[in-house]
């Protein structure tokens, strides 16, 4: 069963899978302006409930790699993303039943729509991070242990490129990461294939909806002033960490990441206390008063205080009056398997993971 | 010494003389087409009332919406080249590809998109196409545009493609001006490209304005400097307005909050300033208007000044008021500074948002008599729909639901109710001239944006302590109170590509300009 994701959602979408960003992930709204102009032209995307794809229908996983930062300047384009589809299809030599993001976080999330309306294949209501992760090795794909390649990548210069084979998924991101660096730190890629029922055992499932729907939330709460930030927290059952203005900001394009740390001063019932958010493109540990007190995986958002909106690694800056937040991380990320891949030492911080969700 | 407060508006122009924390005299003048006379009638009024030897101003300083309201209004637009350097990457996003269709139309879509740009290490994405800009002077002479705005992927990181762009274009196109982007805006292609071409699109318009207020300074005999406001509060020289009137954009609410919070002492409150031809609502929060934390719309247009978060709509004073078959339309067109010659009170032929303020007791000013053969109906439901938007405006720019006073300033600000909603409405003295009074306590600022190398023990702290140093010694050189002043910006942006461990550093501090006594 195939559902019309209408125009109106995209605005919902881009909402939501900003704030699940967390930090990273890119400001969706480059990709917003992308969508809008492919809906103009009167194409369309058609949603597609995980558990109806076949057992062997192959679903392609999409996603913009690179630092957000870049992204802000060299603005992606969907015919690359459609490109990297295509190019894939051509070395498997067979086609994609439906199309996929690799994270729900960010402007990748809208990805997946983008070379889903260009190539006119629906979207899965699914992804592989329920959040935004900076490497491939950070996936539900990953710690399921699922073979890691081929992977296709295609820059803006008429370069393609297929990694056939790769000895890990931290080899795999490590090539594909050079590649990219290469091309400027960012490039449209195809990860490895999958099928039907690889994304119905191991895929994060319904984050097109949830994205949606949390968007959603924080829109109409700014509509009723009420504190959109709460909303946040209300809808995802979250847990409000500390409220202050940004002090500092450091931040360094290395490797194709964007790392660094924004420190905050606390107001209200954090005055006299500061924290510090560290970033590998996604704010990944929280510092109180150097304690570290919330971390990956728990999602850790970084919103507007006001408009309860996010704000990215890339557009954080001196002034803001923010609120931080921590949100439950979906259930397969907080397994030891998963806590060895996107934990805190993933990072590396020497920290034992703790949740701030008991 | 006495501080001379002048705010230009569409409709308006006002002048206070401040002493130290003393509001001495506040008048009003109407803004004339030349601009010229309606600042010298204010400034001699206020002269006048307020007794002053003019030979004692210390300062004038000068607000003005005139190019804000150029770009709501749609007037005074020039058609510009919009020239992006970074193919092959973007092409799918073409310049002003989120602007309002009308907009686009004004400043004549001319987008071009042309092979070059950086990459974030400062490697090049193309080479620089030189023969396309050639290529596009011509076209530039053949349309016979005025200015153009070069806009290229990664300029805050190299600006040598923007430089040679500006080279070239003005080779061929002697004596045209060219904008670069990396002057105006910072990261973020789109709001920067965007912000460039509307400068470049309003620089014969900021040429005329300024001349203007010279003009008007000198016929009435004040040698003070003077200065013109900017977005942040803070004050430029006036011939730096010539080359960039857009930073003057958020200049007229930024007055007009902090002359709020000036005349009442409140703190906390949403500010709604009502003029000639819109209104502008924000919210001041612990005294300072509360800034947007990333993008602000001017006239539809997303742009990523710093600025206040404020929200403006087409309703002022001057508004028309039509009947059409689907109701009552106020605005967005308005006769501006013409209201006190074409509203029907007084004795003009045009309907406008003043005469149903009079018509429906809310305003005493004209000849209500005049308006005794309007429909009582009409007059109802345009009251009804100009209580409407300002209700709709106040709680779009509300923070919270806690009640906080609404503060009414703005000459056209008879059209307030005395409550929006629950919220009190309050009229402080002065109210309509808040801007003059938030322009002449506008701050002074020191900036410094330059490249510093880590090296020989410089860490990124001890770099960043040292630019700071010297923007506030800047800033107190163009005589800011060094207790006063307080960091407003602070950016490090490292530059891979070159050697030496390079970092861009931006700091700006504010502070309140010394000389309050006398």
């Amino acid at each position: 069963m195939l559902q019309e994701f209408p125009e109106e959602n995209i605005e919902p979408l881009a909402t939501g899978a900003w704030i699940l960003g967390t930090g990273g992930g890119g400001n969706p709204y480059i990709s917003t302006l992308n969508l809008r102009r492919l809906y103009a032209e009167g194409r369309r995307v058609q949603i597609i409930d995980p558990m109806d794809l076949a057992d062997d229908d192959m679903v392609a996983v999409v996603s913009k790699m690179g630092a957000p930062l870049v992204g802000q300047e060299r603005l992606s384009d969907p015919v690359h993303l459609a490109r990297a589809v295509e190019v894939m299809e051509d070395y498997l030599g067979k086609p994609f039943r439906a199309i996929m993001s690799v994270e729900i976080g960010g402007s990748n999330a809208l990805s997946s729509f983008l070379a889903g309306a260009m190539l006119d294949r629906p979207v899965v209501n699914a992804d592989a991070m329920g959040r935004a992760y900076p490497e491939a090795q950070m996936t539900s794909f990953a710690i399921g242990n699922l073979p890691m390649f081929p992977l296709s990548l295609v820059d803006i210069r008429d370069n393609e490129v297929i990694v056939t084979r790769a000895a890990s998924w931290k080899w795999m991101e490590r090539i594909s990461r050079k590649v990219c660096t290469e091309v400027g730190s960012t490039a449209a890629t195809c990860k490895a294939p999958r099928s039907g029922r690889e994304v119905k055992d191991w895929g994060i499932h319904y984050t097109v909806t949830k994205a949606t729907e949390l968007g959603r939330a924080v829109i109409e709460a700014r509509a009723r002033h009420d504190d959109p930030v709460k909303a946040v927290l209300d809808h995802e059952g979250g847990k409000q960490l500390f409220r202050g203005k940004i002090v500092d900001v450091v931040r360094e394009t290395t490797g194709g990441f964007l790392r660094g740390k924004t420190v905050i001063e606390g107001i209200d019932a954090d005055k006299g206390s500061r924290m510090e958010l560290a970033f590998q493109n996604e704010w990944a540990v929280a510092f109180r008063d150097s304690q570290p007190v919330a971390m990956t995986p728990d999602l850790l958002c970084l919103l507007d205080t006001v408009s309860g909106g996010a704000i990215g690694t890339e557009s954080v800056r001196y002034g803001q009056r923010v609120t931080v937040v921590a949100l439950p991380a979906p259930e397969l990320l907080t397994t030891p398997a998963g806590i060895a891949a996107v934990g805190p030492r993933a990072f590396g911080y020497d920290i034992e993971f703790t949740s701030v969700f008991p | 010494m006495y501080r001379v407060g002048i705010d230009v508006g569409g409709t308006n122009t006002d002048a206070v003389v401040l002493q130290g924390k003393t509001v001495l005299a506040g008048v009003k003048a109407s803004t004339t087409e030349d601009v010229t006379s309606g600042v010298i009638e204010a400034l001699e009024k206020v002269i006048e009332a307020s007794g002053i030897d003019r030979q004692r101003i210390g300062a004038v300083m000068i607000g003005t919406t005139h190019f804000t309201n150029a770009v709501i209004e749609r007037r005074h637009m020039e058609e510009v080249a919009a020239i992006r350097l970074g193919l092959p990457s973007g092409a799918g996003l073409p310049p002003m590809v989120d602007w309002p269709d009308d907009v686009r139309e004004i400043v004549g879509n001319h987008g071009y998109q042309v092979r070059g740009g950086y990459e974030f290490d400062g490697r090049e994405i193309s080479p620089l196409d030189e023969d396309e800009i050639v290529r596009i002077a011509g076209d530039i002479r053949a349309k016979g545009l005025k200015a153009a705005a070069v806009t290229c992927v990664f300029s805050g990181i190299n600006d040598a493609m923007e430089q040679r762009t500006k080279e070239i274009l003005q080779q061929h196109c002697p004596g045209l001006p060219v904008v670069m982007s990396k002057d105006i805006g910072r990261h973020g292609l789109l709001a920067r490209e965007s912000a460039a071409i509307m400068n470049a699109s309003l620089l014969s318009l900021a040429d005329r304005t300024v001349a203007a207020f010279g003009k008007a300074l000198e016929t009435a005999g004040i040698t003070a400097p003077f200065y013109i406001t900017q977005n942040d509060g803070t004050l430029m020289a006036a011939d730096v307005v010539r080359g960039f009137p857009v930073l003057t954009f958020a200049s007229g609410p930024t007055n007009s909050m902090r002359g709020a919070a000036f005349l009442t002492g409140i703190k906390d409150a949403v500010v709604v300033d009502v003029g000639g031809t819109t209104s502008d609502v924000g919210s001041l929060s612990h005294g300072f208007p509360r800034q947007a934390s990333t993008t602000v719309d001017i006239g539809g247009v997303r742009t990523n000044f710093r600025m206040p978060d404020v929200f403006s709509i087409g309703l002022g004073g001057g508004s028309l008021v039509v009947e059409t078959d689907k109701g009552v339309t106020i605005g967005p067109k308005s006769v501006g500074y013409r209201v006190r010659q074409d509203a029907i009170c007084f004795g003009g032929k045009t309907l406008t948002a003043t005469d149903i303020a009079v018509a429906s007791g809310k305003a005493d000013m004209g000849d209500a008599g005049l308006l005794a053969g309007l429909d009582p109906s009409l007059v109802e439901a345009a009251a009804k729909k100009i209580d409407a938007m300002l209700e709709a405006c106040v709680e779009r720019s509300r923070i919270s639901s806690t009640p906080v006073p609404v503060i009414a300033v703005g000459g056209g600000s008879i059209l307030m109710p005395d409550k929006i909603g629950d919220l009190d409405v309050i009229r402080p003295d002065n109210f309509a001239v808040a801007n003059a009074v938030g322009a002449a306590i506008a701050q002074i600022s020191g900036e410094t944006d330059r490249v510093f190398s880590l090296i020989d023990g410089r860490t990124r702290e001890s770099a960043l302590a040292e630019a700071e140093a010297e923007a506030r010694e800047k800033a107190i050189a163009a005589g800011a109170l060094a207790e006063t002043l307080e960091v407003i910006e602070r950016e490090d942006t490292p530059l891979a590509y070159l050697p030496g461990n390079a970092t861009r550093i931006h700091v700006k501090v504010v502070g309140e300009m010394g000389g309050h006594g006398g």
